[in-house]
Order: C-alpha cells, then sequence, then structure tokens
C-alpha cells in the first residue's frame, strides 16, 4: 500500500508545484514577455486618444451615463457565460484608479496582462489583442488617460463560476494561447493596409467578439473574424471575412458609413454593444476609417454560421 | 344554430388573435421601413443623389406612421421568439423605452417643419437619425 501511495503522493506534489511555476505570472514574463516594454521616442498624447478611441476603453471603463466618456471609474458589469466581470476604475485617482502605475506597470498590464502586484489579469480585458501594440503606443495611451478626470470609486470583484475563479489558472491559459509579439508591418502591403490592420487586431480588438472560441474561451484561429457568439449572451457578431455570410458584398465605403455612423448598407442601425463600438470608432480620422475597411475588405473569406433570415 | 353561432364566433376571435399574434413581425415591418426611408436621405447627404424635398417629406411620413404604433407592437409576452432582437430592457425600463421614442417623435414634427431646403435638410437630418443608432444602443441586441 505505502509504496503505492508515495508515487501518487509524489507526483500529486510535484503537478500542485508545476501548475504553481507554470502559471505563475513571472512564467507568462520570463517565457513570453519579449522584453519591448521600453517606449523608444517622446510621448504623444494626441496619439493616446486616438489608440484610446480605437481601443474602447470607454465602452467598459467609462461611468455609466457618463456623456464624455471620460470618467474612467468603472463601467457596467459584463455577464458571461464564465461569471460576471466588473471593469475596474482606471482613472487618475491614486487610490482607486491607475494614478499611482508607472509607465511600464501599464505597459505590462496591457500588453502582459499583469497587475503591478503581480496578478493574472483575466482576458475579457482584452490584451489578447492590446499585447501586439508597441510599447511607445501604450506610453502614448498612457499619457493620455492621465490627462482624463481622476474618479474615486472602486469597482466590485469579479464574480466567477469555478474552476474561472481561479485567477492563477489564467497563467495556463496564456501559455497555451498567447506569444506576447508586437505586431510588425507587412511589407508586401500599403500603408493604409498596415495602418487598418494595426487598429482592427490591436488597439480595436475586433476579433475578440467576431470570431468564434474554442471550449477553453481561446479564438480558434482558422476562423479568425468568421463570427463569433455574443459573449453577453443572445445573438451573434456578424462575420467579418469576404464570405458570402460575411461582408463580401459590402463596399470599403460601407464599412466607413458603419463605423461613422452605424448604418449598414440597408439603412439599418446596429445595435447593442456595436452601436457602443460606434461611438468610438467615429471618434476617429476618416483615414483611420478607411484604413479599417482596406484591412477588413483583404480577409480571405471563411464560412461562417448563417446570420438568422430577417 | 346556437352551436353554428357558437363556432362562427371562435373562429372569429381565433382569426382576431392570429392577425395580433405576431407584434414581432409588424415591428420588423416598421424597422425595415424605416431603413427604406432613410436609404434616400443618406444618400442625399452623401451628395449620390440630388435633393428632393418631396421624397424628404416622403421619409419622414414613414417615420411618422411606423412612430405612431411602434411602442403599441411590445406586449407583454412578446419578448420571446426566434427572431427577435428586443432588449429585455423594452420591458424593464418601458419608461425609458416610451421616452426615446417620444423623442423621435417630437424631432420628426419638429424636421417636418424646419426642413424647406437642402441646407435646412443638411442642416436636421444627421441629428435625427441619430436616433436610431441611440435606441438600437438601449434596448435592441446585438445581431
Amino acid at each position: 500500500m505505502r509504496r503505492l501511495i508515495s508515487p501518487l503522493l509524489i507526483a500529486a506534489v510535484l503537478g500542485t508545484a508545476a501548475f504553481f511555476i507554470s502559471t505563475h505570472p513571472k512564467a507568462y514574463t520570463t517565457l513570453r514577455g519579449d522584453g519591448a516594454l521600453e517606449p523608444t521616442r517622446a510621448r504623444d498624447v494626441e496619439n493616446g486618444k486616438t489608440l484610446f478611441n480605437a481601443g474602447g476603453c470607454a465602452s467598459c471603463h467609462a461611468k455609466p451615463d457618463d456623456e464624455s466618456r471620460t470618467t474612467l471609474s468603472g463601467g457596467k458589469a459584463l455577464v458571461t457565460p464564465f461569471g460576471i466581470f466588473n471593469p475596474p476604475n482606471i482613472s487618475p485617482d491614486p487610490k482607486d484608479g491607475i494614478g499611482q502605475w508607472t509607465e511600464a506597470q501599464f505597459i505590462r498590464a496591457m500588453r502582459e496582462g499583469v497587475s503591478p502586484d503581480g496578478k493574472h489579469y483575466y482576458p475579457a480585458f482584452p490584451y489578447t489583442s492590446y499585447r501586439r501594440l508597441s510599447p511607445d503606443d501604450v506610453a502614448d495611451l498612457f499619457a493620455y488617460l492621465k490627462t482624463l478626470p481622476a474618479a474615486e470609486g472602486k469597482s466590485a470583484p469579479h464574480d466567477l463560476a469555478f474552476p474561472y475563479s481561479i485567477r492563477q489558472g489564467v497563467g495556463l491559459w496564456k501559455l497555451l494561447y498567447l506569444n506576447g509579439t508586437v505586431m510588425t508591418a507587412d511589407a508586401t502591403q500599403s500603408l493604409e493596409w498596415n495602418r487598418g490592420r494595426y487598429l482592427v487586431e490591436t488597439a480595436g480588438h475586433c476579433a475578440e467578439c467576431h470570431s468564434p472560441r474554442n471550449a477553453l474561451g481561446a479564438i480558434i484561429s482558422d476562423k479568425r473574424f468568421s463570427g463569433g457568439p455574443n459573449p453577453e449572451g443572445k445573438g451573434r457578431a456578424p462575420n467579418l471575412t469576404q464570405d458570402k455570410t460575411g461582408l463580401a458584398a459590402w463596399s470599403e465605403d460601407d464599412i466607413v458609413t458603419l463605423l461613422n455612423d452605424g448604418f449598414t448598407p440597408d439603412y439599418d442601425s446596429v445595435g447593442g454593444s456595436m452601436a457602443e463600438v460606434v461611438h468610438n470608432t467615429a471618434a476617429l480620422s476618416d483615414q483611420d476609417r478607411q484604413a479599417m475597411a482596406i484591412y477588413l475588405k483583404s480577409l480571405a473569406p471563411i464560412e461562417g454560421e448563417a446570420r438568422a433570415p430577417k | 344554430m346556437i352551436h353554428r353561432f357558437v363556432l362562427a364566433g371562435s373562429a372569429l376571435l381565433l382569426a382576431t388573435a392570429a392577425l395580433a399574434a405576431s407584434p414581432i413581425a409588424d415591428r420588423q415591418a416598421v424597422m425595415k421601413s424605416f431603413g427604406g426611408a432613410t436609404k434616400p436621405l443618406a444618400a442625399m447627404l452623401k451628395g449620390e443623389k440630388p435633393f428632393s424635398l418631396d421624397e424628404v417629406k416622403k421619409s419622414l411620413a414613414v417615420y411618422a406612421e411606423g412612430n405612431a404604433k411602434f411602442v403599441t407592437l411590445f406586449p407583454a409576452g412578446s419578448d420571446k421568439g426566434e427572431k427577435t432582437e428586443a432588449s429585455p430592457k423594452i420591458w424593464s425600463d418601458a419608461a425609458g423605452f416610451k421616452a426615446a421614442n417620444e423623442k423621435f417623435k417630437t424631432e420628426i414634427a419638429a424636421a417636418e417643419m424646419t426642413i424647406k431646403d437642402e441646407a435646412s435638410f443638411k442642416a436636421t437630418i444627421p441629428a435625427l437619425l441619430k436616433n436610431c443608432g441611440a435606441c438600437h444602443e438601449a434596448y435592441r441586441l446585438k445581431d
């Protein structure tokens, strides 16, 4: 009997130790942090504002009913199948917000999904996309956030179902699905296309809703942008690829119009969280909306689940 | 005789129920009519189509007609159905939903008064169309 127990015990101890080591935030930083944390140029607050709008920060972090969308004391709860996420205060308030954070801590949070006190963030905060932002752009965003009003108030903690409630488990997920590399330009494509790809894939985090996910909640990469279930329940985020179930029939101008005022080519007006997104994309420049449209029109067709007929 | 009377009566009742039983289809038809009415307005705004006061008036009339009945098309129980994208907030925040419809109504009436030429059209319509997105953001679920 003892002979059987000891190996089991050892295996259990080793397994637990392996879990704690591999899921520790330091493990991800060591293995996947590419060291690209240092900004290389002076801060550009205007660029930070553009990224703030492209990234849709206000959609989750702005105080509900705040018309200015710049009081970032934490927005309304995100109710998902994993549980309830309460977006935190990211205003410059020193006590409740990020007023005491260093720039390096902010860059680490955005690019590695790790808090200043060394805890994993849940990927409801889409660092899965933000990690591909350059440290310069993240530093600009930080500089812009610092110009916004400080607001008091802490959000309630997340309320998640087991096993998602074990925060450290996120570490394993990160090792499986993230590589931590900054997006680099594709020299074979135009400047506009590259700008569009950067906005769509990093700050814009469009794929986070517009892609199907596997059982562990990671985007299925060969189905990226082919549409996904609404993470907040009913409905679907439509296919954005050039398939007939997607945007094949849309012109670049149609996409620009939608990003500008929320109207589809049939003059249907988008609802729910996409209407919220349009607040953000409407604040971008015409050139940026055009660039996003150019990139989206270049996505290879992938058949998605057909939308319910209307 | 009585039998026949009762039968006819229930048939009539059933038919009435069937007619009224599809508020989901009815409200979607209103929204579709709004889309059709918006298309020429947007084309004129973008300069893809010459300005026509007649057509603007026609579109505004479609809005006014649809708006007048729209709030009545959400009876209790019509929150469920395969195809509806109506948000539960329409019922849980009925006052807010009504207010959004009233706001649109007021602005349609104002637009009918104000728009006399292309300049007043271009100054009025973009704000009026903001009602679509604002109401959908709050009361329609993403599709």
